[in-house]
């Protein structure tokens, strides 16, 4: 395993974390907001307040966060890391299973607030707060109190230090999965804190993993009415995909990139499975991985600057290697001899040519991604989505093979001919402000191309304008009768079929073809490029093996085809088989219930072929000691396993407890 | 009614259609497109293709969107997967009607007469067998297909040549009058059908009428044949089962124990040992990127058949030696999740001191491994699906675990159902790496402890432990338990015995000058509780009934010790 793999790991999981911190920045942004709003009103007592108080209302906080729920954790982490830096140190998180009943509730809650608390002023007066958490009754009265005591405290330290934090920072209580809470606890635990509001400044929080709805549901009229509830909404887990998708995929930033197959099973895992991008963002990893420790070449998987470094310094091995790559053997039965001779002796040349072909890999890349949006910008808008509504479609389709030889891409061209012109325009305008993001030269001339483009477009407008006012005055000077109107009807589809195409059609079909030769030129599938092993990582295979196994269906093959593991040739069972096998072959035949005994002898008939093929079957009606061990042994395994278990209802009799299987 | 006019030519046609042809069609990827090559054939052919499309009218789409599933998966597209069987997760372990009772021992007799090379089967012999090797790329479409096949064949399979053999040199199977009634009347309708093989199935439920016992496949299955799932409740309706009723003691054969067990099974071959070898090489071939991954935060779970023991023993003596780590037995029957945390917190950090519940332990450790980035530990676990560790609670807590990033969990399953434990939670917080381990090694350890059917209990481990118990008993404790001891062995033949009540109990004690008052025998008894040698349970009437949780043997054998030792 090289050891640049991990300068690689490092980068994918910094970058990671700076894109969720960026997805989920506007919705904890709001939610700060929120909190502080509601906890300014309690500092200045301002009306609004005290209307709140006279309903006991408990400003509340509705997190939807969507089905994905094992990605919530992140979020809350997130989200109790920012309150505590910004609002208040009192953030406690709960949990369902923490909190069966009310008691537990309050304890948990207890709990975990006077421990944020002690964290905070630890140093200066340990013995005034700090009070055993065993001692304390949980109750709310004695939660009042401790609120008072650390109050003063702070006010006390406010004086002499500024601290980021408000004057009396409010209480926050998340709820991390709101629906999983029994109705009993959350319903007292509402009404008797809206009792004391006024004292202590409560803000609740509920994370809800379906809709809003659920809080009706689950609280009746009089204990919602408590609540002073704002929605909040955070980014679908489809919406976060794509967004991970597009900074980590669609960028030539990372050195590292998967192939078709490899995207394929990780969003088939997303969309089939689970929804969770933390999984995703696993199977990812799990490639990174994969790439490093299976592929020698991962060495020269770097960034560009670096590249040329890590060549030079490649062993003969290594270059050895990269001849071996088939991708790099066709690149050299295109060369000319001389250098064909070159390229297969002569290691610093090919360490020379290797260092050019990854540049052009990068440039390939790097282009790749510009004309990929681009395309997207028009795929995305044709009525029913040929080549798909998602950029990840898209993608898929083009690593796959030669997009434009496909059927959908010849349907969505025609699409795309059809286009109205406003629709042309604001793509047009899309597609160039794509190109100009490029630092890179290489789309200079395109990008002018598209603006001269859009200028026609402009022209044509004013041209046709005149067309348009001409015509209406000739039409509305005719009179129409029946006859003159079929006429006239005729006359039109005679001349759509042979007339001249109108200028912006003309243009618009120009439009295309030029989009056309452009995706023909740049969205070459990577296989086809020289050294795509090098980055891509292409065994789907040990993916799916590693993050979607199928137990059962090893266990299956592995008792009904032991050739299989054994290597040995041959199809079903034989009567050499494992005694395991054999004896769940056997089991197989049987209904509900088996018969120890007939099992027993049915696998001892099997065996005792194996061992003397030759002798008489009747000769030993009595089962020798070892096959019975043998017996034995198996039928444990398979208990074991889980196909049998003892049964009472006959004597000597097991229960089946799977069915089929053959 | 013209469907069932079309279903009765179905099941008539299906019969003239090989099962290759039928394969074909299935795996054929539009599901439809016929092939008509085969000109001998393409009458039948066609008709079945029509028949195909009426079957599926409304599975056809579920199919085609399951294959698409499946090739998107990347099966299909990968040709060569590692495990090699391209079956689909219904075809595994589906339901199944159950098969009729002396169909084992045919199975057997023509698995003997298999010789290892000679394994090609041939398809108009034993079509059953064809259907059976996971290759055959074949989708859950065809198991309906299969089954109706299968039903027609259930007629034909049993080769004449078979049957005759059997006839002749197998003891077992002439004995008909160990076999229930209700066994040699299956047998009877058998032979029927053996008549019947070549004019189908058109007589048959007349005879089967005649039959007392309920499940006659051909009358009322064929009405059924589409509906699965009710013949799945067809075959568990009846509590009857057709089983022969000869048991182990009437083979005169004593019973093995333990030590005797594991003595032959020494000398027994091992079938592939060369190939087992060469198997087990290849997975400790893996070790270093196990390492690799649990270091990057993975844990690592292997599953597969055959006992996965030995290789955990080998990771751990060749990579773990200078590590802190923690093996696990989850086989052991008293492992619980409490001691597993005990010896992490005593063993490894050093704690002394106890923990009110499993989550306060937890904390305590999550906090101190935060503080001490320095401190890992490995965690192996041997069968984390076993009896003792699959509760919902214990699993909680072990995810947990796990997840800390400086803990490395690497565990092996072997239930099939093993998977079934986790939900999405869970396997987030396992964030499991699964690698197939198929070793074929014989679960020595794991079975060891397992009350182990056919195997003689000894029991010799509980009777030891009572006898330790009691011995540091007072003679009065001693005296009460042999009083209840009695009590349960004069009534063990009633086996709706619910066990001594305290009232009686307390009379017998009483009068035995055991005890003087209610209190103190409820003392020896919680202290008889808390060593968990009695069993407490409340009657439906209020009263509580007092039992010894061991079984009657053992608690005979106690007797005499005793009573020698008195």
């Amino acid at each position: 395993m090289p050891w640049c793999f991990h300068i690689c790991i490092d980068e994918c999981s910094l970058c990671l974390q700076k894109i969720q911190e960026d997805l989920n920045k506007q919705l904890l942004e709001n939610l700060v907001g929120f909190l502080s709003r509601s906890h300014s009103d309690f500092q200045e007592k301002t009306t609004e307040w005290t209307c709140r108080m006279k309903f006991r209302e408990i400003p509340t906080a509705a997190l939807v966060l969507g089905v994905n729920v094992t990605d919530h954790d992140l979020t809350f982490r997130g989200l109790s890391g920012i309150l505590q830096d910004n609002i208040t140190p009192y953030v406690a998180l709960l949990e369902a299973k923490d909190c069966p009943g009310i008691k537990n509730l309050m304890q948990k809650l207890m709990g975990q607030l006077m421990k944020c608390d002690i964290d905070v002023d630890s140093l200066e007066d340990e013995d005034c707060v700090q009070v055993s958490q065993n001692r304390i009754r949980c109750s709310m009265s004695s939660l009042i109190s401790w609120y008072e005591s650390v109050k003063k405290v702070c006010c006390c330290k406010k004086r002499n230090s500024s601290s980021r934090h408000w004057q009396s920072p409010p209480v926050v209580v998340i709820f991390k999965d709101m629906e999983s809470f029994t109705t009993k606890v959350l319903q007292d635990f509402i009404v008797i804190s809206s009792q004391h509001i006024h004292e202590l400044p409560l803000v609740l929080i509920f994370g809800i993993a379906t809709s809003p709805m659920i809080i009706h549901r689950l609280l009746p009229h009089s204990v919602s009415s408590l609540l002073c509830i704002e929605l909040f909404q955070s980014l679908s887990c489809k919406e976060h995909l794509s967004t991970i998708i597009d900074k980590l995929l669609l960028t030539s930033q990372f050195p590292f990139k998967v192939g078709e197959k490899v995207l394929q099973v990780l969003i088939n895992i997303f969309l089939y499975h689970d929804f969770s991008v933390q999984n995703f963002i696993k199977g990812f990893q799990l490639c990174i991985v994969e790439h490093f420790y299976s592929q020698p070449l991962s060495v020269l998987c770097c960034q560009l600057v670096d590249t040329k470094k890590r060549a030079c310094s490649l062993s003969h091995d290594q270059c050895e290697n990269i001849r071996k790559l088939p991708s790099f053997r066709r690149y050299v039965e295109k060369q000319e001899s001389g250098r064909q001779v070159a390229l297969l002796t002569n290691d610093s040349f090919l360490k020379e040519e290797t260092v050019k072909l990854l540049e052009d890999l990068h440039v390939y890349h790097e282009n790749y991604v510009l004309i990929l949006r681009c395309l997207h910008v028009f795929t995305s808008s044709l009525p029913k989505y040929p080549l798909g509504k998602q950029i990840r479609e898209l993608h898929c389709a083009c690593l796959e093979n030669r997009v434009w030889e496909t059927e959908e891409y010849e349907s969505s061209l025609q699409l795309a001919r059809m286009l109205n012109k406003t629709d042309l325009v604001t793509m047009l305008q899309q597609c160039v402000e794509i190109l100009m993001s490029s630092s890179g030269k290489e789309f200079d001339k395109t990008s002018e191309k598209l603006k001269e483009f859009l200028t026609q477009f402009q022209n044509l407008e004013a041209s046709q304008e005149q067309d348009m006012s001409v015509l209406s005055q000739k039409e509305l000077q005719k009179k129409t009768d029946l006859y003159h109107l079929q006429k006239t009807l005729l006359e039109l589809k005679e001349s759509r079929r042979s007339k001249k195409l109108t200028k912006f059609e003309m243009l618009r079909f120009e439009v295309v073809d030029y989009i056309d030769s452009l995706v023909r030129k740049y969205l070459i599938p990577a296989d086809d490029r020289t050294l795509h092993e090098v980055v891509y990582f292409n065994t789907a295979s040990v993916l799916r093996e590693h993050l979607n196994a199928a137990p059962r269906t090893a266990l299956h093959t592995a008792l009904n085809n032991p050739h299989w593991y054994l290597k040995c040739d041959g199809g079903g069972i034989s009567n050499k088989a494992p005694d395991i096998c054999i004896a769940y072959k056997l089991h197989l035949e049987c209904g509900r219930l088996i018969n120890l005994v007939d099992w027993l002898e049915a696998f001892s008939t099997v065996v005792m072929a194996a061992e003397e093929p030759n002798a008489d079957a009747a000769s030993s009606d009595q089962v020798d000691d070892t096959i019975h061990a043998r017996f034995i042994r198996a039928i444990s395994e398979l208990e074991l396993l889980g196909f049998i278990k003892p049964s009472k209802q006959k004597t000597d009799h097991v229960a089946r407890l799977t069915w089929g299987g053959c | 009614l013209s469907l069932t006019e079309t279903r009765s030519s179905r099941s008539l046609q299906v019969k003239f259609v090989p099962d290759e042809d039928v394969l074909k069609h299935i795996t054929d990827d539009t599901g439809t497109k016929v092939r008509k090559d085969k000109a001998q054939l393409s009458v039948s052919v066609k008709r079945f293709v029509k028949k195909l499309e009426n079957i599926s009218d409304n599975e056809a789409q579920e199919i085609l969107e399951e294959k698409n599933y499946v090739a998107v998966l990347g099966i299909c597209a990968q040709g060569i997967m590692r495990n090699g069987s391209n079956i689909g997760g219904g075809e595994v372990y589906s339901f199944q009607t159950p098969k009729r009772s002396n169909k084992m021992s045919e199975l057997a007799s023509e698995l003997a007469c298999t010789p290892e090379r000679n394994v090609t089967p041939d398809p108009s012999k034993c079509p059953e067998k064809m259907a059976k090797t996971p290759q055959s790329n074949k989708h859950s479409s065809s198991n309906k297909v299969q089954q109706r096949n299968e039903k027609k064949e259930f007629v034909s399979t049993t080769p004449y040549r078979l049957r005759k053999r059997l006839g002749a040199p197998d003891p077992y199977l002439e004995s008909e009058s160990e076999y229930s009634a209700s066994c040699s009347e299956e047998e009877d309708e058998e032979e029927q059908k053996e008549v019947n093989t070549v004019l189908s199935d058109q007589k048959t439920p007349a005879k089967t009428k005649a039959a007392s016992t309920p499940p006659p496949r051909n009358s009322l299955a064929k009405k059924k044949k589409d509906n699965l799932v009710e013949e799945y409740f067809e075959a568990h309706s009846s509590s009857k089962v057709l089983t022969s009723d000869r048991t182990l003691q009437k083979l005169r054969k004593r019973r093995l124990n333990q030590q005797t067990l594991r003595d032959l099974l020494k000398n027994a071959p091992v079938p592939y040992a060369a190939e087992i070898r060469d198997l087990n090489q290849q997975h400790e071939s893996l070790f270093s990127k196990w390492m690799l991954q649990l270091h990057l935060g993975f844990n690592i779970v292997l599953y597969g058949l055959g006992s996965k023991r030995d290789l955990l023993e080998k990771f751990r003596t060749s990579l773990l030696r200078d590590s802190v780590h923690l093996v696990v037995n989850g086989y052991f029957p008293s492992i619980t999740v409490r001691s597993i945390l005990n010896s992490i917190t005593e063993e490894v950090l050093d704690h002394i001191g106890t923990f009110h519940n499993p989550l306060d332990q937890f904390e305590f450790i999550t906090k101190r491994f935060k503080e001490d980035s320095s401190l890992e530990l490995y965690v192996l676990i041997h069968n984390l699906d076993s009896q003792m560790l699959r509760g919902e609670r214990s699993q909680q807590i072990l995810a947990q675990l796990s997840s800390l990033p400086s803990i490395y969990l690497i565990a092996s399953i072997d239930h099939i159902n093993a998977p079934l434990m986790w939900d999405q939670a869970k396997l987030s917080l396992y964030n499991w790496l699964w690698y197939e381990t198929t070793t074929f090694n014989p679960y020595v350890e794991e079975t060891s402890y397992e009350n182990s059917l056919l195997v003689q209990q000894s029991g010799s481990l509980a009777l030891s432990s009572l006898m330790h118990v009691l011995h540091s008993l007072t003679l009065n404790a001693r005296g009460i338990f042999r009083l209840l001891a009695q009590h349960q062995l004069e009534k063990k033949d009633n086996p709706s015995y619910p066990g001594l009540s305290f009232q009686d109990f307390y009379q017998q004690c009483r009068e035995a000058f055991l005890v003087n008052s209610d209190l103190t025998l409820r003392a020896q008894l919680t202290e008889f509780k808390d060593h968990k040698l009695i069993r407490t349970k409340r009657g439906a009437d209020g009263v509580e009934y007092l039992l010894i949780p061991v079984d009657d043997s053992t608690l005979t054998d106690f007797l005499e010790k005793e009573d020698e030792d008195v």
